[in-house]
């Protein structure tokens, strides 16, 4: 339920920390969401992105530090800050017994919306994410997309102010994906913020206001993506191909290439000075009689900026 | 209202049990533990000692089942849900501790009161009507919820398997039907046996059908009583704090 009150963040976590036996998990990690700001969580595999999530939900208790949600503390006032959010977890399935139609009449009744206005949300939420066909079916027989459209139905269905996302996206089909970002940005349009954690660099790129990269259980950097890659800029890729195109790999010894690699019948070039580069690279041609087929410079990505930051893809030549 | 208001928890602890019965009624466990294995306990029993009295095998047969059904779901219900991944969503919902244990007790106590039909049937069919009925259904009604608490308070320890749980909790279970009053009255034990039989909340429930069914008691009803919701309100409190404690460790 939409509550007026004033607070500017959504989510403060200050300090927060985890450990599983002799792992830590998350590391006095401290940070803020704005009201309204759709929030990316990046990083690779074990980073701490799930465990951060569910302590933020309430599923799991900090060891240290502490959260609140829209001013309310996940510890010591868990059902006022529970209360605001809509979840979906990373591996969360409704339940398989019932259909899609109870599942959320459950979590109606778990969150105390009456019954006659969470029957219309559901109704509407089934409708926009084309499940009201098979709202009388057991979820059983629903495919993973069908399934993660549900858990996302179930998450809003009383409308929540904050939303938390753990991978909503892995390993659905383009659709479903497009009809989950495209329900985000509405929701966001709306006025609700989003908390979401994923591997997808591109839809965190086109997502996100902002972004935290997590690394080891703590956050590496945290800034727009556009300033993140920005950050990079000093280093340029540069794309080029030659004809023939069996080039020897004395390419990556030319003065100025950081680091030369081979995509199929490209080569992939980092450098931090694209001009002389590009001068050398046409004079490698030349010496060598190869004809040039494709030469252009590209823009760093959020996948660049998130490989430097997490240290995690060398520049392999 | 605010969500943390006792009646509003109470709902939803509501809503907790509703799903609880929708999905686990016609699972394995209900039926085989609650319904099946002391049926067969109870024909077993019943055939090689054929000296005892109808009414005393019938009251016999009420408590082992009330006792083994309320035992039978509860315990099941949390690793279940952890394995079948339910329970992140579950315990991300705006619900105590406390709340999310009454729902899942209030399923297991319906169940414990439901299937106390099938012996009190199988009684009314050979003839057996029990004397005082109303005290029956107390009786049923309080022990469901204390078993209902032992069997939550069985599921404490954070394993997700439910077949771990059912056989620690049969490990427990069955012992105690011997010791209980069931099949033996609880005078002819020796010594060491009436002495476990006092700590066995099961052997008070046997008492109260005993009085209900065929007029007989060993321990004062009120004594009876007593001990069944001092047994509740422990199992319960303490079910409560261990969940607390493990719940984040199942996910
Ligand atoms: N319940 C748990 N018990 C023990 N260790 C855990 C538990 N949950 C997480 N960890 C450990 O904490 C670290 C962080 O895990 P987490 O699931 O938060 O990573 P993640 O960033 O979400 O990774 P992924 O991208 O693979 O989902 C990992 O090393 C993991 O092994
Ligand atoms: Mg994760």
């Amino acid at each position: 339920m939409k509550e007026a009150d004033h607070h500017q963040d959504a989510i403060i976590a200050t300090n927060l920390r985890k450990t599983f036996a002799d792992i830590v998990a998350v590391d006095s990690i401290s940070f803020s969401v704005k009201r309204g700001e759709i929030f990316g969580l990046l990083g690779p595999n074990g980073a701490g992105k799930t465990t951060t999530a569910r302590m933020l939900t309430g599923v799991i208790s900090p060891d240290g530090g502490n959260a609140a949600i829209f001013g309310y503390d996940i510890v010591h006032t868990p059902i006022r800050a529970k209360q605001r959010c809509g979840v979906v977890p990373e591996t969360a399935n409704a339940y398989s017994d019932l259909s899609a139609w109870q599942n959320l009449m459950l979590m109606g009744e778990l969150y105390g919306v009456p019954k006659h206005y969470a029957e219309e949300r559901a109704k509407t939420l089934l409708g926009a994410l084309g499940l009201l066909e098979r709202k009388d079916q057991k979820v059983q027989g629903f495919s993973k997309g069908m399934k993660q459209r549900l858990i996302l139905a179930m998450a809003l269905l009383h409308e929540p102010d904050l939303l938390f996302l753990d991978e909503p996206t892995s390993g659905l089909d383009v659709q479903s994906t497009q009809l989950i970002t495209g329900m985000l940005r509405e929701l966001n349009d709306g006025g609700t913020t989003i908390f979401l954690t994923t591997h997808n660099m591109e839809e965190a790129n086109r997502l996100c206001n902002r972004v935290a990269i997590m690394r080891k259980g703590e956050i590496a950097a945290i800034d727009s993506p556009e300033r993140l890659k920005m950050a990079i800029e000093r280093l340029h890729t540069i794309e080029v191909s030659f004809d023939p195109a069996g080039t020897d790999d004395k390419l990556a010894s030319l003065p100025g290439i950081k680091s030369a690699r081979r995509e199929g019948d490209k080569w992939m070039i980092t450098t931090e000075d694209v001009d002389s580069t590009i001068h050398a690279i046409c004079a490698f041609g030349v010496e060598h009689q190869l004809k040039i087929e494709v030469l252009r410079t590209l823009a760093p990505t959020l996948d660049e900026a998130f490989l430097r930051v997490t240290e995690g893809g060398s520049y392999e030549p | 209202m605010s969500p943390e208001h006792i009646i509003e928890q109470a709902k939803r602890a509501f809503a907790i049990a509703k799903k609880d019965i929708r999905i686990y009624y016609a699972k394995g466990p209900v039926v085989i533990f609650g319904l099946f294995m002391p049926l067969f306990l109870f024909l077993a029993f019943a055939a090689g000692n054929r000296g005892l009295s109808m009414p005393f095998l019938i009251s016999g047969l009420l408590a082992m089942t009330v006792f083994f059904t309320a035992t039978a779901v509860s315990p099941v219900i949390q690793p279940w849900e952890a394995q079948a991944r339910t329970l992140e969503r579950l315990i991300a919902c705006p619900i105590t501790m406390k709340t999310l244990i009454a729902g899942d007790m209030f399923a297991s106590v319906l169940f414990g009161i439901g299937i106390a039909i099938v012996p009190l049937g199988i009684g009314l069919i050979l003839g057996i009507i029990p004397i005082h009925p109303l005290l029956l259904i107390a009786g049923i009604i309080l022990a469901s919820i204390c078993f209902s608490s032992l069997g939550l308070l069985l599921s404490t320890p954070a394993t997700n398997v439910p077949s771990n749980i059912m056989m620690l909790s049969s490990l427990l279970k069955f012992p105690l039907i011997f010791i209980s009053g069931v099949f033996i009255p609880v005078e002819q034990l020796p010594f060491v046996g009436q002495v476990l039989a006092v700590c066995s909340p099961l052997t008070y429930f046997t008492d109260i059908a005993r009085y209900c069914i065929m007029g007989t008691n060993t321990f004062p009803l009120p004594v009876n009583f007593a001990a069944l919701t001092v047994f509740s309100v422990l199992f319960t409190a303490l079910a409560v704090r261990l969940h607390a404690r493990t719940v984040s460790r199942r996910i």
